[in-house]
């Protein structure tokens, strides 16, 4: 009797001590947590407030509140080039849009083919089509170069818009045929059995149902393409046709880091539609590299 | 009224054998066409013509002519920018990418803890790791780490008058791998991911026989996250051979101070579209080529030995 008496009154008091305990840890990784992500947010913070700065308080200031807030750096910069920036903004844009529908459509297309229709070799462009996804790009670099000035389209931007209507970026493939193989069988079959087309079934039943993973592959392919900066150095020669980020890159190098708070706030405003699809999609973005180990 | 020859009749009349096998497979070629043509166009061709290239002397101007093994030749033994470049490329990725999975997966432990606030914390990690490659954010590492830039302001604070970091060569590659560290999110979600996947009884059998938080996490969480940790692993390496954007930032496409920042990207570039030596910077992408695939060769032959599968 005293035995259970003595194990009743022991109990609580343990588990009260462990759940103390709990809280002071839960309490000092939150500490922790806050620390670090103020550390991770602290340099893109500090960007904005230097947009808003005068001049000659960039290189002094560690804080974030500027001394005076001035707007002026906004159209300086915006200006600052023989091209303005509208132009850049316009240029990435419309690339930006056309390679979201070329990825979509062609990796769509293509995905639909691998995971739902019957051919000969299916198997084995499957397995070409994976293999290619481990191809550094500089292998292809220096023949597609030349083809594409053989075709005279150096200095524009189909170079860069072309190949996504070619389903170059195969990782959407598989993204999308990993989508698709989950979409039950059962619904495409009966669509089979009613005479519908294998168009009709990518179109009516395939698409539709996978809007998700369309989204996700529209929202990589957007912000990839935005932050390209390797591409448009290749192919994009007169400063008309330039995107944000090459605008960026004539930035640093004609006004010789003169004019930083200019280009900060080009800097800053590159990165608005980044930070648009950041806050609106985050859940899609998060799910994506979560199910398919999206790199970045 | 004779049903016998409608249409809806199941048996397909007899055609031809080409017609039959377009019927069986038609559909799947057409929509494979787009894939097909850039498949062709884009990859497999331009990849064949830059192995032919890397034979050849050609700088755009003139037809290639062949000079046989000559630029590997020159590469392994007379080129003092490819040794530059290959130190730099090793020590950038043999650094920041464990790094950068450390810290990936010392965040992501913290927040499986089913913390309050855990979207937040998620959100903002994540953050760098989307933004990373633009020029924008190259720009502002240029800045934090420039001799009067915001780190050395922030440590004359504590009375240290810190070197200039972009400018100098002893510490300029560092500064590129305290920046994809910085972007440690995405790996770090997969790791969330993957510690989710974790059986919570495992746990609850481990501590009542006694095994601390430090044996969990090495007989428990380790090994039954090796298999992500060896996908994070093989993708963030690749990713990281292939880094250009803010080398070619911070150093004005020069690769600069004393080569120091040479990634070998940024190598490739400079031979290619500075020099137009397109033969020379043909064999330079197929040495990379190579070093990725003995690489990924690598991780997948020791992979059967560290690398735990339940099944």
């Amino acid at each position: 009797m005293t035995d259970i008496a003595v194990t009743d009154d022991v109990r609580p008091n343990e588990t009260v001590g462990l759940e103390k305990r709990r809280a002071w840890v839960s309490v000092l990784l939150h500490v922790l947590l806050i620390g670090a992500s103020i550390l991770m947010l602290y340099p893109l913070l500090w960007m904005l407030s230097a947009s808003f700065r005068p001049e000659e308080e960039i290189f002094s200031a560690t804080s974030l509140i500027p001394s005076s807030v001035s707007l002026e750096a906004y159209p300086r910069g915006w200006f600052g080039l023989r091209v303005d920036f509208g132009t850049f903004f316009w240029n990435s844009f419309v690339i930006s849009i056309l390679s979201v529908i070329g990825n979509v459509l062609a990796c769509s297309l293509a995905a639909f083919a691998f995971a739902r229709l019957k051919f000969w070799g299916r198997n084995f462009w499957f397995a070409i089509m994976l293999g290619t996804l481990m191809l550094p790009y500089h292998v292809t670099l220096i023949p597609q170069y030349v083809l594409f000035l053989n075709l005279g389209w150096v200095g524009t931007m189909l170079p860069l818009v072309v190949p996504k209507f070619l389903a170059a970026d195969a990782f959407f493939i598989f993204l999308m045929v990993q989508f698709f193989r989950g979409i039950p069988r059962e619904l495409d079959e009966a669509a089979m059995m009613d005479g519908c087309s294998a168009w009709r079934i990518y179109w009516r039943i395939m698409l539709p149902l996978s809007l998700p993973v369309l989204a996700t592959a529209a929202i990589f392919t957007f912000i990839w393409t935005w932050d390209d900066f390797f591409g448009p150095l290749i192919y994009l020669t007169d400063m008309r046709t330039y995107t944000v980020q090459l605008g960026l890159r004539s930035f640093v190098d004609s006004t010789g880091l003169s004019d930083w708070s200019g280009l900060f706030a080009m800097s800053m405003l590159s990165l608005v539609p980044v930070f648009f699809f950041f806050l609106f999609f985050q859940r899609l973005l998060i799910e994506g590299i979560a199910t398919t180990g999206i790199k970045r | 009224m004779t049903t016998i020859a409608s249409p809806a009749s199941p048996y397909v009349p007899t055609r031809g054998r080409l017609a039959r096998v377009l019927a069986r497979n038609g559909a799947g070629y057409l929509f494979l066409l787009p894939w097909f043509i850039g498949f062709l166009g884009l990859t497999a061709g331009p990849a064949l013509a830059s192995l032919y290239l890397s034979f050849t002397d050609f700088d755009l101007l003139t037809s290639p002519r062949w000079i046989g093994a000559a630029n590997y030749v020159r590469i392994a033994t007379a080129d003092p920018r490819f040794i530059a470049s290959m130190q730099v490329t090793f020590v950038y990725v043999l650094l920041s990418v464990p790094l950068k999975l450390a810290f990936a997966l010392l965040v992501a432990m913290a927040l499986n803890r089913g913390m309050k606030g855990l979207p937040w914390y998620r959100a903002i990690f994540y953050l760098p790791s989307l933004l990373g490659t633009s020029v924008a954010i190259a720009v502002l590492w240029r800045q934090l780490f420039a001799g009067n830039g915001l780190v050395n302001s922030f440590l004359a604070n504590f009375g240290i008058e810190g070197p200039s970091w972009i400018s100098n060569p002893n510490y300029s590659l560092y500064t590129l791998v305290v920046l994809s560290v910085w972007q440690f999110g995405s790996p770090m979600i997969i790791f969330l991911a993957g510690l989710r996947q974790i059986p919570q009884d495992m746990y609850e059998a481990a501590s009542l026989d006694g095994a601390s938080k430090w044996r969990q996490f090495w007989k428990i969480t380790l090994p039954l996250l090796t298999p992500v940790v060896f996908f994070n692993a093989v993708v963030q390496t690749i990713e990281a051979f292939k880094a250009f954007t803010p080398a070619f930032i911070i150093s004005g496409g020069t690769g600069g101070p004393i080569n120091s920042t040479l990634f070998y990207t940024l190598y490739l570039y400079q031979e290619a579209f500075g020099f137009f030596r397109m033969g020379y910077a043909s064999a330079l992408a197929w040495i990379l080529l190579v070093i990725v695939a003995l690489f990924t060769a690598f991780s997948f032959l020791t992979a059967r030995y560290w690398v735990h599968y339940d099944d």
